[in-house]
């Protein structure tokens, strides 16, 4: 069980509240493929990844990122079981998308990058240190069913 | 592998932070110290508390070191073999600090940069600080 105090549970609430799920997931994922280009092999279906323009220009990324997002979302409305609330996912990208969870704090360091780009100065030291621990525990979370 | 477009971004960005290294550095400080409290462990001699003197002097400290390892990017080793000699045998931080510390870096540089620290900004300067960060623990054993 992971304890959150209010103050963490605040924070995490305004930072989702200020996201728009649109932008900051497509850019977040953008980044990853980007900044980490290893993660592109789990994307062989989407077709142009050759540069970062492209990458930034195409739509099975932006859309993806935009899925991704909404599933931090769950986890968020979730937080006093993010573990349960993650466990079909967790099955999922190890069972089926046999994704190496590794790859899972890559882009929760990107997008922890955009909100800080998006918020600027507002994502003060305290502020990120409730994101980051939130963003472990989902990141654990989905590791937990790979055997 | 860092390409000729990505040394020159480096060193433009990092000519941009020497003015602001104190604010820079101890902000980057101040967020790793925050966000990983181990990494206070190894600071126990100073007072690192928001704003304190050791926090800003650090800070400014860093900044200038990573400074001037951007300006002799191809001669790193030889650049940095007295900090990389300290931090092996005198520090010895357990090295996945530095990952920490970079990322912090990272998020301060993003704060403050906005859209301008775009997604091949980012790339370039991760793989700088990478570069910096392996030199650093070359002696480590």
């Amino acid at each position: 069980m992971v304890a959150w105090t209010a103050e963490e549970r605040a924070f995490i609430q305004d930072i989702f509240s200020k996201l728009n799920y649109e932008e900051a997931g497509p850019k977040a994922l953008q980044r990853a493929l980007i900044v980490y280009p290893w993660t592109q092999r789990y994307f062989g279906s989407f077709g142009n990844l050759y540069n970062a323009d492209a990458i930034i220009n195409n739509p099975k990324v932006a859309a993806h990122g935009t899925v991704v997002l909404h599933g931090l979302d769950r986890a968020m409305k979730n937080m006093d079981d993010i573990k349960n609330t993650y466990a079909e996912l967790s099955v999922l990208h190890s069972e089926k998308l046999h994704v190496d969870p590794d790859n899972f704090r890559l882009l929760a360091d990107c997008l922890t990058i955009v909100i800080a780009s998006t918020m600027g100065a507002a994502f003060t030291a305290d502020m990120q240190a409730a994101w980051q621990k939130f963003l472990a525990v989902v990141v654990s979370a989905l590791q937990r069913q790979y055997h | 592998m860092l390409s000729s477009a990505e040394k020159e971004l480096i060193v433009e960005i990092w000519t941009k932070m020497t003015p602001v290294a104190e604010e820079i550095g101890s902000e980057a400080l101040l967020r790793m110290f925050t966000t990983f409290p181990k990494t206070k462990t190894y600071f126990s001699h100073l007072n690192i508390s928001a704003n304190s003197e050791h926090l800003r002097s650090h800070g400014k400290k860093i900044v200038e070191a990573l400074a001037e390892g951007a300006k002799n990017i191809s001669t790193l080793t030889t650049t940095l073999a007295p900090l990389s000699r300290f931090h092996a045998y005198q520090l010895r931080i357990h090295p996945t600090n530095f990952k920490l510390f970079n990322h912090c870096i990272l998020v301060t540089l993003a704060c403050r940069m906005g859209d301008d620290f775009t997604p091949v900004t980012h790339a370039a300067i991760d793989k700088f600080l990478s570069a910096f960060s392996a030199v650093l623990a070359e002696k480590f054993r």
